[in-house]
């Protein structure tokens, strides 16, 4: 029987995402026994156009080329699957999408702005083509990688999984950084599945990994209130690296008096 | 650039048969990010060179600014998921120095150690992963290690002792989360760290072996003239700090160094060009070891030095292809800093210090794997950025680049096959492991204000 085909592709990211899979170490060759890596620029595979079974994308959308090239790898993918924070939800770099900055700030930077093309917004995936599954964080790691590649050889599903961070603090036996020490922890509104990193080192969860199920924002922002947080810095708490993810965009902008960001600094 | 004499050569050669090249590779594998070359070849001429860099810029710069001093390492480590530590570094140094705050003797170490977590396993990823297969004759990784099997094995190892060296402190290797301003968020318990120096004493051989091997490598022979420009201490290899000193004789303190440098765009990449004092240059670990070799510690010292014996490889070099030399040179030194100082490792009182902001300017540099790293920071009262300037390395690289393509595909003959010179050009480029998803990010907000 053929390997099954796979492809990895990269937009606007950080190639840190791409990572999970160059780190495998030793475990990366044996990967390959099992799948046939078609297209991966990094690691040195340019085959950019053939279609495979299984199409990882990192990065977000914001340019026109990007725009198209993601069309023509859906069309050309069995199973798309969105790696990252800038796949999924659009990344730390759509930061932008929140105020009518894009332009300005091409303005700002670059002598020749007439050069540099970049759509206003930075979105995700899924803004634009279908996405079978996605894996959230910034990074993801190997594991969810690994996971995510087996069930798909074995034909099943992955496994969705978005249950909390403050739950798997529990399995870990973390102590809570926002009981023990008052420390705004997004734990309760994100979603499980890096272990718990930031607890277990004694500091806040930044919410890199996305929105868990039916987060609560409005109680978490009330709670970091009482922590003595200003409206401000708790708006600056749900706009980090996910800040285009539709829950922490609302509660973001909700905590604002102006409703506005980025806030007005002189 | 075609110098005067060369467009007399082209001048006489016109009446030859005209033979025109056009490479264009749309995309360049084994470097971090996306990248196109474009060259135009004619005669004995080449009419247009350009790496274009095009990756839609992410504004990091401007996503800085209104953010909380505490907030700015898990922001620029997003950069650059390859060199995250670099940026969390050079951040810390800027946002202590603008607070006056000085960490640590522990913290100072260990900021050391985690450094040099990230020193083997870039410098692993990219001798293995991009560099080799240029070398031995393979499309990539994958395909050399059919034929290098126990090479690429143990690549692939010393890169995992790096990123177990990196979650030591800071719990993953990409975008950790452990260092903060003022020290880390927790110190590693004593187990741990002698786990942790297990490993570190198992791969020192197979660095030293790396070392040995790549010393034999078929690597071209190509001198050519450039300034090299690193970090310098007085006690210590370069990585975590010091001044900034160049092959010229340059050498001014961090906060000097915008004084010297000059950025500028140019329409076919979204990265800036980077100039000192007018001139290309070049950083990165072959321009860092150049301008420290008495500060290798003795034991890499001679094992350099018998790696070398019998080879065409000396140092100082002015062979860019001596650079995947200085990156296994790197890997034993990484290897040899982290033992020095997890051997002497004792729990801390506290792992970081209070940091109380205040308004004002600081400066941070380190020494990326790839080169210079600049960051400055101007804060209000309150501890929130005012603005934000960061120089990565491969934009600093990038005008040394293109010089250097244009005089080693001359020395290399134009007259070579497209397919020949497509190969010389991609090595030369992967020689300088250019960081591109680095590069585009960074902007200088001086320049619309000219003019
Ligand atoms: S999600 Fe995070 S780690 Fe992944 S590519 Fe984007 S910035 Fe990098
Ligand atoms: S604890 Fe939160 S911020 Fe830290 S790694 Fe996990 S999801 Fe990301």
């Amino acid at each position: 029987m053929s390997k099954p085909l796979v492809a990895v592709h990269k937009f606007s990211s950080c190639d840190g995402c791409q990572l999970a899979f160059l780190n495998l170490g030793p475990a990366l060759l044996t990967l390959t026994e099992q799948v046939e890596i078609r297209h991966f620029l990094e690691a040195g595979l340019d085959d950019p156009e053939t279609a495979v079974e299984i199409a990882f994308v990192e990065g977000s959308i914001s340019t026109d080329e990007e725009l198209a090239r993601i069309q023509r790898i859906r069309a050309q993918s069995k199973t798309l699957i969105s790696i990252g924070a800038c796949a999924t939800s659009g990344g730390l770099q759509a930061l932008r999408n929140l105020g009518d900055t894009e332009s300005d700030w091409r303005q700002a930077i670059y002598a020749q702005p007439e050069y540099i093309r970049t759509l206003q917004h930075a979105t995700p995936i899924k803004d634009h083509v279908k996405v079978d599954f996605e894996l959230w964080g910034c990074p993801i790691n190997s594991q969810q990688l690994v996971a995510a590649i087996r069930s798909l050889l074995f034909g099943v599903p992955p496994l969705e999984n978005d249950a909390k961070l403050c739950l798997e603090c529990k399995r870990q036996q973390a102590v809570c950084v926002m009981v023990t020490k008052g420390t705004p922890c997004m734990g309760p509104v994100t979603r499980a599945g890096c272990g718990a990193l930031c607890p277990r080192f004694g500091r806040d969860c930044y919410a890199c990994y996305g929105p868990g199920e039916n987060p609560n924002t409005d109680a978490l922002a009330a709670r970091f209130s009482g922590l003595g947080l200003l409206p401000d810095a708790i708006a600056r708490r749900f706009l980090l690296i996910n800040s285009n993810a539709p829950a922490y965009r609302d509660a973001g902008l909700k905590a604002l008096p102006s409703g506005r960001y980025p806030t007005q600094h002189d | 650039m075609p110098d005067s004499r060369h467009c007399l050569q082209d001048a006489i050669q016109l009446n030859m048969t005209e033979r025109r090249i056009k490479i264009h590779v749309p995309a360049l594998t084994r470097v971090e990010g996306e990248g196109a070359l474009h060259l135009e070849v004619r005669n004995d001429t080449i009419e247009q060179l350009q790496l274009s860099i095009f990756e839609p810029p992410r504004y990091f710069e401007k996503f800085l600014e209104g953010r909380a001093y505490s907030e700015i390492l898990d922001i620029v480590a997003r950069i650059c998921g390859i060199c995250p530590i670099a940026y969390q570094m050079s951040a810390a140094q800027a946002i202590e120095s603008a607070f006056g705050s000085e960490i640590n003797p522990w913290a100072q170490d260990m900021r050391r150690v985690f450094y040099c977590g990230e020193w083997l396993q870039s410098h692993a990823l990219h001798i293995h992963l991009l560099a080799l297969p240029d070398f031995l004759g393979f499309q990539n990784a994958i395909e050399m290690s059919a034929s290098y099997p126990k090479e690429v094995r143990r690549g692939l190892q010393l890169q995992g002792v790096g990123n177990a060296l990196i979650s030591l402190f800071g719990a993953r290797s990409v975008h950790p989360v452990g260092a903060c301003p003022g020290g880390f968020y927790r110190a590693p318990d004593l187990p741990a760290v002698q786990t942790m120096i297990a490993k570190l004493e198992a791969a020192r051989p197979e660095a030293v072996a790396l070392l040995e091997w790549v010393c034999t490598l078929p690597l071209p022979q190509d001198d050519q003239t450039f300034t090299s420009v690193s970090l310098q201490h007085p006690r210590e290899y370069p990585l975590y700090s010091g001044r900034i000193v160049s092959s010229n004789g340059l050498d001014i303190a961090a906060e000097a160094f915008d004084a010297h440098m000059q950025e500028n765009h140019r329409p076919h990449s979204t990265a800036l060009y980077a100039h000192l004092d007018g001139e290309p240059y070049l950083v990165g670990p072959l321009a860092r070891l150049n301008l420290n070799l008495d500060q290798l510690p003795d034991a890499v010292a001679n094992t350099l030095q018998q790696a070398t014996a019998g080879t065409a490889v000396t140092f100082p070099s002015r062979n860019m292809f001596h650079s995947v030399v200085a990156r296994a040179v790197e890997i034993l030194l990484a290897i040899d800093e982290a033992l020095r100082l997890l051997r002497n490792y004792h729990c801390p009182a506290t792992p970081a210090v209070a940091v109380t902001p205040r308004a004002g300017t600081g400066v941070g540099a380190s020494e990326a794997p790839r080169g210079l790293l600049w960051h400055r920071y101007d804060f209000d009262d309150q501890g929130l950025v005012r603005s934000a300037r960061i120089v990565p390395p491969t934009s600093q690289n990038q005008a040394r680049i293109e010089a250097d393509l244009h005089r080693s595909l001359r020395t290399f003959g134009l007259d070579q096959s497209d397919e020949a010179l497509r190969l010389r050009s991609e090595m030369v480029i992967r020689n300088y492991d250019p960081c591109i998803s680095c590069a585009t990010h960074f902007l200088d907000l001086q320049i619309d204000r000219r003019p």
